[in-house]
């Protein structure tokens, strides 16, 4: 049962995601790449520069916090009033009749399922965004993609994508966790489920922004 | 059966029930009836153990459930089934999944058994053809019914109902009621219901508790009703004049 969840959750909250994670990815790399080319690229700059910035500001913030910070309004919403609605029309009490474990049934499967997507969100978003620059090159004729292809291999350290990858398991969990706290913890009706619901986006944004700077100097 | 002695449960300074004992016993309908605010909920929720008493015990067949290990506790509650109000179906689940649900956490029966007893506790209620739909999808009195299949569906022992017709028409609520009492007597179930509803009152009420202002009014069967002397009794159940006016040509025959 706890299995079925799990994989139900994963889908609910990881796989319905990666349609907004790669339309937003896809034109967040494109602004940055043309936003470094205009801005930044001169003469005495090297040609690959453009590139190269895309990639770590993909890698480095957009897809591990930015786009947690995004998530935290698609999945803590849906967190928050899918637990608060089930508390106040009494689902919850029903389960806890049952001798069912209500918190753990359902609050753990999310968090394990949001823990086991987002890995794959985070390289989906850095892949997506990278395919956005090369459209900027391509179809905009912003660059040549030569010069993007050459700032994206420069200098590559693998341990950024780690670094990218442990932050947004943190965030991850924040996402998952703190919308489930405010969701379980409702009272009353469904004016309560719809501050909880905000209540819940609001706190785990502040969080994720809070342990971002937390996180980024521990693993720098 | 369903012992309850001397419970007493507070919210900060408001004592909301005062003392109450009272037994409520096997094979029977038991009725907890009461103005709205009187304690009905709040009594039967310690029964079920959603609120923890301020003091007394609640003894099931002589095991006292308020001071029993959160294990235990558990463990007791799947001897119980429970119908609520708002019949707190999961939207997520079909009908027939519903029903599913307590075999597929507690049983260890095979995904064919489970089905096979939860389609019968759908045919006990009468709701055979409606297992695949989502309880958004079917009416008030149907939803009550899958919680009533649902909550027999481990074949408890005990089973309380918080207003089940609440919310449903008189014609509903007679069918509700009529299979409340037919599955109590059938499973030999300790069946509490908290209810307003006069007809289940006269109709089902084999054990009835009155409650008010937090204490035990009155207690007795259906039939005692007519003839009682209690005010305040005959103020709740006989509220309007056109009652009033029955009791009194019924009591002059």
């Amino acid at each position: 049962m706890f299995w079925k969840q799990y994989v139900k959750e994963m889908q609910q909250l990881g796989i319905d995601s990666i349609g907004i994670v790669l339309l937003i990815s896809f034109f967040i790399g494109a602004v940055i790449c043309i936003q470094m080319k205009v801005n930044i690229e001169s003469p005495w700059m090297p040609r690959w520069v453009a590139g190269y910035t895309t990639r770590e500001i993909m890698l480095l913030e957009f897809s591990s916090s930015i786009m947690c910070l995004i998530l935290a309004g698609k999945v803590g919403s849906n967190i928050a009033s899918e637990i608060g609605t089930m508390r106040v029309t009494q689902q919850i009490d029903a389960l806890e009749i049952m001798g069912v474990n209500s918190a753990s049934y359902l609050i753990l499967p999310k968090i394990l399922g949001m823990l086991t997507l987002m890995p794959v969100l985070v390289i989906f978003s850095s892949a997506m965004g990278i395919v956005g620059a090369y459209g900027t090159a391509y179809i905009g004729h912003i660059m040549p993609p030569d010069d993007l292809t050459l700032g994206l291999q420069h200098d590559f350290v693998p341990w950024f994508l780690w670094m990218s990858i442990i932050k947004s398991q943190f965030f991850a969990f924040i996402i998952s966790s703190v919308p489930a706290f405010f969701g379980y913890t409702v009272e009353g009706g469904s004016v309560n489920v719809g501050k909880a619901s905000t209540d819940a986006v609001v706190s785990s944004s502040v969080l994720i922004l809070f342990s971002d700077v937390f996180l980024t100097q521990l693993l720098s | 059966m369903i012992e309850v002695k001397d419970l007493h449960k507070s919210f900060d300074d408001r004592e909301v029930l005062k003392g109450i004992s009272t037994v409520f016993e096997d094979g029977k309908t038991n009725l907890i009836i009461g103005q709205s605010g009187s304690g009905k909920t709040v009594l039967m929720k310690n029964l079920v153990g959603l609120f923890e008493p301020t003091s007394g015990q609640v003894l099931y067949d002589g095991r006292d459930f308020v001071r029993m290990t959160k294990q235990e506790k558990v463990m007791m509650r799947r001897e119980m089934g429970m119908i609520f109000q708002s019949a707190a179906l999961f939207d997520s689940l079909t009908v027939l999944e519903n029903v599913m649900f307590p075999l597929d956490m507690f049983s260890s029966m095979t995904y064919r058994e489970r089905k096979e007893r939860a389609m019968y506790c759908l045919d006990r209620v009468n709701l055979v053809g409606a297992e695949k739909k989502f309880p958004g999808e079917i009416s008030g009195g149907m939803q009550k019914r899958v919680a009533i299949a649902r909550a027999i569906s481990l074949n408890p022992k005990y089973l309380f109902c918080d207003e089940p017709n609440s919310g449903l028409d008189p014609k509903t609520s007679l069918v509700i009621d009529d299979l409340l009492h037919s599955i109590t007597q059938e499973f030999n179930m300790t069946t509490i219901i908290n209810t307003h509803d006069m007809n289940s009152v006269m109709g089902i009420g084999e054990n009835i508790i009155f409650i008010y202002e937090g204490h035990k009014e009155w207690q007795g069967v259906s039939s005692e009703i007519m003839n009682s002397t209690n005010q305040r009794l005959t103020d709740f159940i006989f509220a309007s004049d056109l009652l009033k006016e029955m009791r009194n040509a019924i009591t002059k025959k």
